[in-house]
């Protein structure tokens, strides 16, 4: 469907790129990405792809906004607290930009219930916070074909990689989760909030880049950034012939939901999945 | 010896090292918590023991991040 005089002004920043246009901006209109978190990555990656006008956006989420929260998840806002995440999210979106339709899904991710949650998308964005969904969201976007943008953050750290089939995954890089309580979570050791938030527009200029189809990927590579030093290293990274999804003898050939490998403490956040 | 670390040239006071020795040099107290990455291809976990270090080579430490919520 062509632009309305309205889309014309609204998207007027994007169709002066060379590399948008009309038709760019028609290609995002049509686009379908699922966002699986609405937390820290979660929220950015919402806003800039609702307000880029992306066609369909799904928001995967289980949980309430709780107080701790808002110090970085800002698609929530303080009167949100104890409200479902995906209903806090999906008002912010539509109001946003009501061109952009949402779909939203209160439930976490599972083996059972993944595959048909990602069906209907073009494009995932893992924006989680825990192992157990950062594999299980590799393993099901490998099974299905699907591209996907995958990141994690830690303090003033954080990293990001795009898969696309038949480049690395996830696991070529991480064969399965860390052991239990090796590797701290944001709620054991913190996180500065922007830092998510910076890692989370990436993951949406990443999504965009792809449904336009221009510049290169972070596929086969991996964007690290240091905040406290300022520095972004990205590593190259090869397919792993030793991969257990995607390599020459894969040991994993059904979904399965590996055992939750951080500290579990009733009641905190990171016994939670996003 | 001079390494490149995650594309930063770096010197070791040591002619030869293995993975696992690198990474104590480099402070990493958890090897079950980085990936290791030797002239591109990835190093089994089992053989860092039994990988050497050359000179020149380069070599990509890749840390586990869980957080995102």
């Amino acid at each position: 469907m062509p632009l309305n005089e309205e889309q014309i002004e609204r998207y007027s920043r994007h169709i002066l790129l060379q590399q948008v246009g009309g038709k760019g901006q028609e290609k995002i209109l049509n686009a379908r990405i699922l966002i699986i978190g609405a937390g820290g990555l979660g929220s950015p990656a919402a806003y800039y792809l609702a307000a880029a006008g992306v066609g369909t956006l799904g928001i995967v989420d289980s949980d309430n906004v709780e107080l701790s929260n808002l110090q970085r998840q800002v698609l929530h806002f303080t009167p949100d607290v104890d409200r479902p995440k995906v209903i806090s999210a999906e008002e912010k979106l539509k109001s946003l930009n009501p061109d952009v339709t949402v779909k939203t899904y209160n439930s976490r991710v599972t083996a059972e219930n993944i595959t048909g949650l990602i069906k209907d998308y073009d494009f995932i964005i893992e924006a989680t916070d825990n192992f157990t969904a950062k594999f299980l969201i590799n393993d099901a976007c490998v099974f299905n074909g699907k591209p996907f943008s995958q990141a994690g953050v830690l303090r003033f750290m954080g990293q990001t990689m795009t898969h696309l089939p038949g480049s690395a995954c996830y696991r070529c890089v991480f064969d399965s989760p860390p052991p239990r309580g090796s590797v701290p979570t944001c709620s054991e050791a913190g996180v500065l909030g922007p830092i998510p938030g910076t890692i989370g527009c990436i993951q949406a200029t990443e999504a965009l880049k792809y449904f336009l189809g221009t510049g290169q990927l972070l596929t086969n590579r991996i964007l690290m950034m240091d905040t406290l030093s300022m520095e972004f290293t990205t590593v190259d990274i090869n397919r792993n012939p030793d991969c257990p999804i995607c390599g020459e003898n894969p040991s994993i050939l059904e979904l399965k939901e590996y055992e939750q490998p951080v500290c579990q403490v009733e009641g905190t956040e990171e016994t939670k999945q996003r | 010896m001079r390494v490149i670390i995650n594309g930063k040239e770096e010197y070791i006071d040591k002619e030869r090292l293995t993975v696992s020795e690198l990474l104590k040099e480099k402070k990493v107290e958890m090897p079950e918590t980085v990936s290791v990455q030797l002239n591109s291809s990835f190093v089994r976990r089992n053989d860092f023991n039994s990988t050497f270090i050359k000179e020149n080579d380069k070599v990509d430490f890749l840390y586990f991040m869980g957080g995102g919520g």
